[in-house]
């Protein structure tokens, strides 16, 4: 099954991804190529098996911890924001979202 | 007496400790050494301060009477893990200049080991390359031959070690970003089980494949490093292990009688070149004379773990890259009407080419209607993978093949076609995707007097019996003190 362009825009707006139209058709070429070897895949029989998440789990149980909900950091905010574009009374500033 | 630069890890943290040398002595060499080689691309920070103030830390405490196995010997690191005091870029245009206000967990250890940071290696971008083309920041050569590709994504960090500018780099395996880059430079990398080192730090690529691992020249050395950065980290990674880590250096030395090194047969068929077939065929005849057993067994999903880890990677990539969006570090767009238009070409200008495709194969293959097709199905069959290893393990003890088809190709030569990069992956991501520790050692030479690497894969929780394998090939067979001849 191949991608159409329409589905290139549908995705690259889900993944906030601005294109140039060369650009998108040349993704499009790309992306089917792809595609062309996971039909292999999908062909494959897969009644009855249970999806593997952390690999591990193939082997042993495996649970995934939740830590305690206690506060463990200090105060590190300057530090955080030091790589930030734009910084404002230790608030990180974007466009304005409402008008 | 040799160069400091030829020494092992082993040897130089000897001298170290007789105080022959100082670890400032030793940084100051690798430092110029590294300088010297700039033309090599592997490196893409260094501060001589910062490596010069670690170097003394190490040398107060060798005078100090501490004798850890790695106080005072130099270290380079993946640009994937971030440092507090080196930028990280993670090969992207999108990190250009950040400073990470923390250390990853893996050179944290390294550093409390005692390890002196020469610097940041190159790779590709975010991790997600075979050749270490995809770096926004230029390809790194292989010193066998400049006009090849080092293999990738831990391109950097194989050419460092390769050319003798650090005695041993950190780096990252997803797919088989430590094995074949060791490979196509003739040295010794292993992944470790995943879940063993801490993924804290380390910039995300695929949450449920990466794992850190040390690249160095031999068995024994990445032993050491191993040894050093495994271990539980409960609280900052959710997916580590309560495994302890284990001193992987008393695993050396045992003998291999009896050993059964399977062969899968899936591992040697039309795809294979004749010239790596050769090379791992009297690999493995050197580990029969070695009393070694030869089974065959079968991996009958190798072809299928390409398409499998092609869906997972990218699908995991699409959302752990959804950060990047020029609010809270890296690259923003200057001209934008909106938030909206903001996040798009702060991600068009901040992403690479390959990076932005697999952000949108990841996507489209989590998006609504296409999940159980893609998604779901390739974890499924990501089972299927992990459940023929648990066969195969059960007639053998490691495995044993390839870790690539071919040797490293020319800079270039795979153009524009990605296609052709994952084909090559092929050897390498049956284990990833079963979390297996694997890894790579020189094992001779081929087309182009380039290096080929035999990979080893073992039972979860077995790198010890990994490394005793390699070690003792090692032990007999001299590949690995190989050097390229057009590095001095």
């Amino acid at each position: 099954m191949a991608l159409t362009p329409d589905d290139i825009r549908r995705i690259q707006h889900l993944a906030r991804l601005e294109l140039q139209p060369h650009e998108s058709e040349h993704m499009l070429t790309r992306i089917n190529g792809f595609f062309a070897i996971v039909e292999a895949m999908q062909a494959v029989d897969t009644a009855g098996i249970e999806p593997l998440a952390h690999p591990v789990a193939a082997f042993q149980d495996v649970q995934l911890r939740l830590r305690e909900d206690v506060a463990s950091e200090t105060d590190q905010r300057e530090a955080n924001q030091r790589s930030a574009p734009a910084v404002e009374r230790g608030l990180f500033l974007v466009p304005k979202v409402i008008e | 007496m040799s160069a400091l630069h030829d020494l092992s890890v082993a040897a130089l943290a000897g001298r170290l400790k007789a105080r022959e040398v100082s670890a400032v002595e030793v940084a100051q060499h690798f430092l110029a050494r590294g300088g010297a080689h700039a033309g090599l691309g592997a490196f893409l920070a260094t501060d001589p301060e910062v490596t010069l103030a670690q170097a003394r830390a190490a040398d107060a405490r060798i005078a100090a009477g501490e004798a850890a196995p790695l106080l005072g010997v130099p270290v380079a690191h993946k640009d994937i893990f971030v440092t507090r005091d080196f930028p990280t870029t993670a090969g992207s245009k999108m990190l250009e200049g950040y400073r990470s206000p923390f250390d990853a967990t893996v050179v944290r250890k390294l550093a409390e080991a005692g390890m002196v940071t020469l610097g940041k290696l190159n790779c590709d971008e975010f991790a997600m390359g075979s050749s270490n083309e995809n770096s926004a920041y230029g390809p790194v050569k292989n010193p066998w031959d400049t006009s090849r590709i080092p293999g990738g994504s831990s391109g950097g960090s194989a050419v460092a070690v390769a050319a003798r500018l650090a005695p041993a780099a950190t780096g990252t395996d997803t797919g088989g970003s430590i094995r074949q880059p060791a490979s196509f430079c003739g040295i010794t990398g292993i992944k470790p089980t995943y879940g063993r080192a801490s993924r804290y730090g380390m910039i995300a690529y695929a949450s449920s494949l990466d794992q850190a691992g040390p690249m160095a020249r031999s068995a024994e050395d990445c032993a050491l490093l191993l040894s050093a950065l495994c271990g539980p980290d409960p609280d900052r990674d959710s997916t580590s292990l309560d495994v302890p880590s284990e001193d992987f250096t008393r695993a050396l030395g045992g003998s291999l009688e009896g050993l059964r090194i399977g062969v899968p047969k899936e591992f040697f068929g039309e795809g294979l070149a004749d010239d790596v077939r050769a090379a791992i065929e009297a690999a493995l005849q050197q580990y029969e004379k070695l009393g070694a057993r030869r089974v065959e067994v079968s991996l009958p999903r190798t072809e299928l773990s390409i398409p499998v880890y092609y869906i997972i990677a990218p699908a995991e990539a699409s959302s752990n890259l959804s950060r990047f969006d020029g609010v809270k570090f890296g690259h923003r767009a200057k001209q934008y009407t909106d938030l909206l238009d903001m996040y798009r070409k702060t991600r068009a200008e901040g992403f690479g080419e390959e990076v932005k495709q697999r952000i949108m194969v990841g996507t489209y293959v989590l998006s609504h209607g296409y999940y159980d097709a893609y998604y779901l199905q390739a974890q499924k069959v990501r089972r299927m993978i992990a459940d023929d290893f648990r066969r195969a393990f059960t007639e053998c003890d490691v495995i044993a093949g390839p870790a690539a088809p071919t040797v490293a190709w020319k800079l270039g030569e795979h153009g524009n076609d990605p296609l052709a990069d994952y084909l090559a992956d092929i050897f390498t991501l049956p284990a990833s995707l079963a979390g297996l520790p694997g890894m790579c050692l020189p094992c001779g030479f081929g087309a182009g007097g380039m290096p080929v690497g035999l990979q080893l894969i073992g039972n979860w929780f077995q790198e010890g019996r990994l490394l005793n394998a390699a070690h003792a090939f090692q032990q007999a067979t001299d590949f690995h003190l190989q050097q390229p001849e057009g590095v001095q």
